[in-house]
């Protein structure tokens, strides 16, 4: 019966690294694949610079209100600038700062919490009071300290936001190794004479990389709205390279003045790409990590 | 009990200790610090004086003692933009911090209580359906674009808001909500979750036996037992929304300690943002030290870890 079940999950192709794909959230795969399409082919979908406007073209709304035109399909901002180019050449700098940031904590964090969950004694004190010591300052507040003192750029950006966020992994990792480090399979290992390098490596490692996924996606959400709230507060990515926070500060301007679309339309791409991003993660979670189901 | 209390506040001091210190190297290590410590636009001679004035170019370990005793004593440096002490500006700006994030908890409570619990009754149902998509959207939305929405339609297009600064009861519903929309959906997973927990122990499946009515069952047995989770994490969460609020305040201009931070980073007031970062994680290791100690006394097993 086991054999029979195995033959034919493997005939199936909805089916990769032992996960069916029931319930598979197509819809916000698609948006962040699209996004992602987006980012890459930038340069050939936008229409006009994003960073240079014309003044004579200042706050015009979309195209389908009275004083639009077709030229600009979705306005232009206090600058004259297009708009529908600054979204979609924004959709690359949030993908770029927000993969990379995720990544780069990702790696320092799982690093860090195997080796204190793996190693024990006072690698792990001193690792997890750090990490302590880190949580207890909200992460956008940190973001901002280390923004004020390293400077503004888009690489810096993700430096911070690895520095800010990785203790997070740090923590799940952990606990998992804990009790990873107990099984036998590890016990195994120890026996046969591993090094503790090895077992960290080729053992431990790749069981903790489905959490990792999981907290990684996530994270993508959390860290995409880290780095708007930065560029909306004028310590992110700097002017007048498009980021989509950016873009919500500005909007600021002609708010009051009823210009919706300078705000209403950043946000919403910042919020479609929060959205998908968090209904895979949950998506993941509850396939990849049954004991991440209870987060 | 007291054993406990005793390894428990090391371990808060131990953080606050490490949070200076990495927050002390930081700024030394990623660049001049007097650079970051003297008014911008200093004179030479200025930026001289600041390296004589925290001896800067003494060892690391004498500059720290000199950084955390100036701190034990209260002593967070002066603002460059107001020309006060940091610490005096800061105490001035918390009690309106306080009052929106007062506001903003009342608001997240109203509305995640109510829907937890009916998410949780219903579980899997419509009620349930609806539940899940409000507390995604309100963990996705990012809180100062709810509050740049609500300016455009509440003040600017209906005008029956205002827009920014503080002083009459219509001035906080905006802030509060903006503020209190991402916390309430975390009250309402925790309430669904608390619940859910709750209505599946003996006791309420007792109570139900002895043929009390579902709804007495519910707000007697269950509410009240489900609810003491959520308020800690309220309490926690009450101490983290006057310390993140700042997105919100530096929207609606509303005049507290984010607002404060946002004003550091604009004026380049380093002493301001460093003040902030270091009393904010102060204040909430203080709550989780508060609320761990709170919880020992309420429960022996948990003094009785480790």
């Amino acid at each position: 019966m086991a054999i029979n079940t195995r033959a034919a999950s493997v005939a199936l192709p909805w089916r990769f690294a032992g996960v069916h794909l029931s319930g598979f959230p197509v819809i916000p795969t698609a948006i962040l694949a699209g996004i992602a399409l987006v980012a890459i082919f930038a340069n050939v979908i936008a229409p006009y610079n994003p960073e240079i406007g014309a003044l004579g073209e200042r706050f015009r709304p979309p195209f389908w209100q009275t004083g639009g035109s077709e030229a600009h399909l979705l306005g232009t901002d206090h600058l004259g600038r297009d708009v529908l180019s600054r979204l979609i050449f924004g959709a690359r700098v949030s993908m770029v700062v927000g993969f990379t940031a995720v990544i780069f904590a990702g790696i320092v964090g799982t690093a860090l919490g195997i080796l204190a969950g793996y190693l024990g004694s006072w690698v792990d004190q001193v690792i997890m009071r750090v990490t302590d010591a880190w949580l207890a300052v909200p992460a956008l507040t940190y973001a901002i300290f280390l923004a004020a003192i390293i400077g503004p750029s888009e690489m810096n950006i993700v430096i911070i936001l690895g520095l800010v966020y990785w203790t997070r992994y740090a923590r799940v990792i952990r606990g998992e190794v804990l009790s990873l480090k107990e099984r036998d399979f590890v016990r195994l290992a120890i026996v046969a004479g591993c090094s503790k390098r090895t077992i960290m490596k080729k053992h431990i490692l790749p069981n903790v990389l489905n959490s990792a996924i999981v907290l990684g996606t996530l994270m993508l959400g959390v860290v995409i709205v880290t780095e708007a709230s930065l560029s909306f507060l004028g310590v992110g990515v700097p002017p007048p390279k498009p980021a989509w926070g950016l873009m919500l500060a500005d909007g600021k301007k002609g708010l009051m003045a009823g210009y919706w679309w300078l705000t209403v339309l950043p946000g919403a791409c910042i919020m479609l790409m929060v959205l998908s991003a968090n209904l895979l993660g949950d998506w993941l979670r509850v396939k990849l990590d049954p004991q991440l189901r209870q987060l | 009990m007291r054993k406990f209390i005793v390894r428990r506040l090391g371990y808060s001091l131990l953080s606050l200790a490490l949070l200076s210190i990495t927050i002390f190297l930081f700024v030394r290590v990623t660049g001049d610090p007097a650079v970051l410590l003297v008014e911008p636009g200093a004179s030479k001679a200025d930026l001289e004086q600041v390296r004589q004035q925290f001896g800067l170019d003494r060892p690391l370990i004498v500059q720290y003692g000199t950084f955390i005793t100036s701190l034990l004593r209260g002593d967070f440096g002066q603002s460059f933009y107001y020309r006060t002490p940091v610490l005096d500006l800061y105490l001035s700006r918390l009690p309106n911090s306080l009052l929106l994030a007062v506001a903003a908890m009342a608001f997240s409570l109203v509305i995640g209580i109510p829907t937890g619990i009916i998410a949780a009754v219903r579980v899997n149902g419509w009620w349930d359906s609806a539940g899940k998509i409000f507390s995604l959207l309100g963990l996705s939305l990012p809180s100062f674009w709810v509050g740049l929405v609500m300016i455009l339609f509440f003040s600017v297009f209906l005008g029956w808001l205002p827009s920014s600064g503080a002083g009459t009861p219509a001035h906080v519903i905006m802030p509060a909500f903006a503020l209190g929309w991402y916390f309430a959906a975390a009250h309402m997973r925790l309430t669904r979750s608390s619940m859910l927990e709750v209505l599946g122990s003996e006791y309420v499946k007792l109570a139900r036996l002895k043929g009390l009515p579902e709804a007495l069952v519910i707000v007697k047995h269950a509410f009240k037992n489900a609810l003491i989770p959520v308020l800690t994490l309220a309490g926690i969460n009450l101490v983290i929304m006057v310390n993140v609020a700042v997105v919100v305040e530096t929207v609606f201009a509303w005049p507290g300690i984010g607002r404060l931070l946002y004003e550091g980073i604009t004026f380049r007031d380093f002493p301001v943002v460093q003040a902030t970062v270091l009393l904010s994680g102060a204040m909430i290791v203080f709550v989780n030290l508060l609320v761990d100690v709170l919880y020992a006394v309420i429960d022996p097993r948990i003094r009785l870890e480790r």
